[in-house]
């Protein structure tokens, strides 16, 4: 199979004039996206890594795109700040580039948002071989249109990012988990709506089927108590409470609950459409973020269902298209023409 | 058929503008210091009307403009000189507003404040809050990605539209996003966001609602220098806390505000405003520290809000100062560039220097937590080239945005007022793209004319091939 591997911007813009089509490959987490399809060279941007700015005090970042999400956390935690998303399969080797393009975002997105709220600007190298750079690194910032949103959840459809830039912000000093059992979905569905549009600032709101809530609660750890009491005292519930936490959270971002699966999807969600894919043929599987997203694990035919009721998703692991629905073409179709004309990149 | 007969089908008398006196209120948006004469402005009161408008448009090449209120500070609704003006204040109603779902369904039309007011009885807000917001719409702040004092932990508009619906230049109809946080696919709802009108005309918005937060902790202090207060703020950021809004006003400005609205200001050479809010217990815990970190920082006087009241009296003095400028000259240009918040203090001597130099009072007031900077340059029009000399230093203070490592806007965009200065901060390959995305959604340049992108930029690879 041929494969390039640039080492530097110049590499990566001799590559995109090189070749005709392109597929391109960060660690290889996701290897439904980055597996090349007939006529493709794999672009393998692990050797562009590592950090270019990091100042704690502008809670910003920037670093080449094949920099390991982990790698990029060690160093952040060292200043006591972390990624809000919390990006997925990060203790896989998840890259940066790779995180951005296939528009991940995982549990404690709850509490700030997700990978949309945080990517600030990129630099990437577009279907010609020109450089482009969108956004900036500062965490305010109205100038120009904005490429770097363009490249969250984009599959490298419109360039190859090389440098991408982060918000980030001071980590919780402490945290506490409190797992809750009920009797059925509904009532641990009923449970979870309630707690969404109350002001507690949770950390993470996941429902775990068939009737499971898993909730995480971060801050100065002499409020953590009280904030407990006060969810048991709503939820007239005492459940389980997990204090030393991390590596519980570290197993789920890393999607540990799907191993068994061959196929593995990302499905955009909300409660309300919860009870309708429960219907549906899946297999290992969590709600995040208040029942925002949904990660699943299935086989062929929970793929073939979710197509059938016309449910968007992503694969990351399996086999089929990636990507349903294709994107809208009247919008899609121009941006595509406009920065990658060759169609050397993927969604051509 | 002409283009105005066939505008005149489709909309009835009081509806379709096309009489000098009736363009007059539409010849310019906030930046008065720009006019221009549309050929007609249409009031549209549902979206196949929008629509209509654009598609007439295209078939005709005649440029059109679509705006709201008109508060935009940069030009960007200004209207091209005989082209059409879309106005779409009457498309303001809330179609669907969803607590469970925590979502609201929108038209372009509908003022910021409003619906934080119809999420109010279920505890929901809507989190962007530009200065503008009890009048200006969402269709505006989507074009522009408005900002407002909370950007730092709250992010801007696009973190908070899910979901749009666009006419594109060339009069398709599309729908982008979904109902969820997430998605799939390339973000392109995310990627309209802040493209200021160039790429097509906003005709429903789906907008994230957020819980309107538990407990509020506001403290007022005052400071001996502007670089004391400055200071302060990266003091508050180096002790780990994550503030709603921290926001700073000059004396010149406080004097302005306090003639104003009587806001209770202590007179001082500058004053820090930190808000902190969220759960009531961890509020506590963050006010303690906080107190810890401005008892440090030199402060000469500290006040803590004891009420909603108190609170608001805060806020209100910060809120004016922008109009309350206004008191102190008779004109005043203002500017909103960002620097990194660790250069902030650099960036204001600066400005001081310039300030000097020129020989033009600047007023200060700025979100601190996110670096972005409100300028305020004074000056008397009536007074022969003060207003280019006013212009001449506002430019200057972009230009040290730019070198600082920041950008030309934080919530304004650019309009017209500054893609001169584009160049500054974008290569001309990045400028380039934006110029080619442009052409394939809007191949007739309609949308928007003469906005965001400067004229005359260079294709670097076929200079490259020339010469």
């Amino acid at each position: 199979m041929a494969e390039v591997r640039p080492t530097s911007l110049l590499e990566v813009q001799e590559a995109v004039r090189l070749h005709p089509r392109l597929r391109p490959k960060g660690a290889g987490t996701k290897p439904a996206l980055s597996a090349p399809r007939e006529g493709e060279v794999v672009l393998d941007l692990s050797g562009l890594r590592g950090l270019l700015q990091y100042e704690p005090e502008e809670f910003v970042f920037t670093a080449y795109a094949g920099t390991p999400v982990k790698e990029v956390e060690e160093v952040l935690r060292a200043h006591g700040q972390y990624l809000p998303f919390h990006p997925p399969l990060a203790g896989r080797g998840a890259t940066l580039g790779g995180t951005v393009a296939a528009g991940l975002s995982g549990p404690m997105r709850e509490r700030f948002g997700g990978l949309r709220d945080f990517l600030l600007g990129v630099r990437f190298v577009d279907g010609e071989g020109r450089v482009v750079r969108g956004g900036g690194q500062v965490v305010k910032n109205a100038a120009g249109f904005p490429f770097h949103r363009l490249m969250v959840g984009s599959l490298g459809a419109f360039g190859v990012m090389v440098e991408l830039s982060f918000k980030v912000f001071p980590s919780p000093r402490a945290t506490q988990t409190l797992r809750l059992t009920y009797g059925n979905l509904a009532e641990a569905l009923a449970a979870m709506e309630r707690l969404r549009v109350l002001p507690l600032d949770l950390l993470a709101l996941d429902l775990i089927p068939p009737a499971t809530l898993e909730i995480r609660l971060g801050g100065f750890p002499e409020s953590l108590g009280k904030r407990l009491k006060r969810l048991q005292e709503i939820l007239q519930k005492e459940g389980e409470v997990l204090a030393e936490d991390e590596a519980h959270w570290e197993g789920v971002r890393n999607l540990r609950f799907l191993e068994e699966a061959p196929i593995w999807v990302k499905v955009p969600s909300t409660p309300a459409w919860v009870p309708k894919l429960e219907d549906l043929p899946l297999g290992p599987r969590r709600y995040l973020a208040g029942g925002e997203l949904l990660y699943a694990g299935m086989e062929a035919k929970g793929l073939a269902s979710l197509r059938q009721a016309g449910i968007p998703h992503l694969v990351l692991k399996g086999a089929g298209d990636a990507l349903f629905p294709h994107p809208p073409e009247a919008f899609f179709r121009q941006l595509k023409l406009a920065l990658d004309p060759r169609s050397r990149f993927p969604l051509g | 058929m002409g283009f105005l007969e066939e505008l005149r089908a489709l909309f009835p008398p009081g509806r379709l503008l096309s009489k000098g006196a009736e363009l007059a209120p539409y010849e310019s948006d906030a930046l008065t210091a720009y006019r221009k004469r549309p050929l007609a402005v249409v009031l549209p009161e549902r979206k196949e009307e929008v629509v209509e408008a654009v598609r007439l448009c295209y078939r005709h090449g005649v440029p059109f403009v679509a705006r709201g209120s008109g508060t935009s500070l940069s030009g960007g609704s200004l209207p091209v000189e005989g082209g059409l003006v879309i106005a779409l204040n009457r498309m303001n109603r809330i179609l669907r507003l969803d607590p469970k779902a925590k979502i609201a369904v929108v038209e372009p039309g509908v003022v910021n404040l409003e619906v934080s007011r119809q999420a109010a009885p279920f505890g929901l807000y809507y989190a962007p809050d530009p200065s503008s917001q009890p009048i200006s719409t969402i269709g505006g702040n989507v074009a522009f990605n408005s900002g407002g004092a909370h950007c730092l932990k709250y992010g801007m508009t696009a973190g908070h539209v899910l979901a749009l619906e666009v006419v594109t230049p060339t009069g398709e109809v599309v729908r982008l996003g979904g109902e969820s946080l997430e998605g799939v696919g390339p973000d392109l709802h995310g990627f309209f966001v802040g493209t200021e009108g160039l790429l097509g005309v906003t005709l429903e918005i789906t907008l994230r609602l957020l819980p309107r937060p538990e407990a509020y902790h506001t403290l007022l202090a005052a400071y001996g220098s502007l670089e004391a207060a400055g200071n302060a703020v990266s003091q508050v950021i180096r002790s780990g806390l994550l503030p709603g809004a921290m926001e700073i006003m000059d004396r010149l400005a406080i004097e302005a505000a306090e003639a104003a609205v009587k806001a209770g200001y202590p007179p001082a050479e500058a004053l820090l405003i930190v808000e902190l809010e969220g759960p009531k217990e961890e509020v506590e815990e963050e006010a303690k520290l906080l107190a810890q970190v401005i008892e440090e920082s030199g402060a000469l006087e500290v006040r803590i809000a004891q009420s909603e009241a108190e609170r608001q009296a805060i806020w209100k003095g910060r809120k004016a100062a922008f109009s309350a400028v206004g008191r102190l000259s008779p004109d005043y240009i203002v500017q909103d560039g960002v620097v990194p918040r660790s250069r902030l203090g650099e960036a204001l001597k600066e400005i001081g220097r310039l300030s000097q130099e020129y020989g033009l009072r600047v007023a200060n007031v700025f979100h601190a937590g996110d670096g972005n900077l409100h300028p305020l340059v004074l000056y008397d029009g009536k007074k022969p080239r003060e207003l280019e000399r006013a212009e001449e230093l506002a430019g200057e203070i972009l230009r040290l945005c730019v070198r600082l490592g920041g950008s030309l806007t934080g919530e304004h965009g650019i309009g017209v007022e500054k893609k001169a200065y584009m160049p500054e901060m974008f290569a001309p390959e990045d400028l380039l793209a934006m110029e080619r995305v442009k052409e394939a959604l809007d191949p007739k340049g309609l949308a928007n004319r003469g906005k965001v992108l400067p004229e005359g930029v260079v294709d670097p690879c076929l200079e490259g091939a020339h010469g």
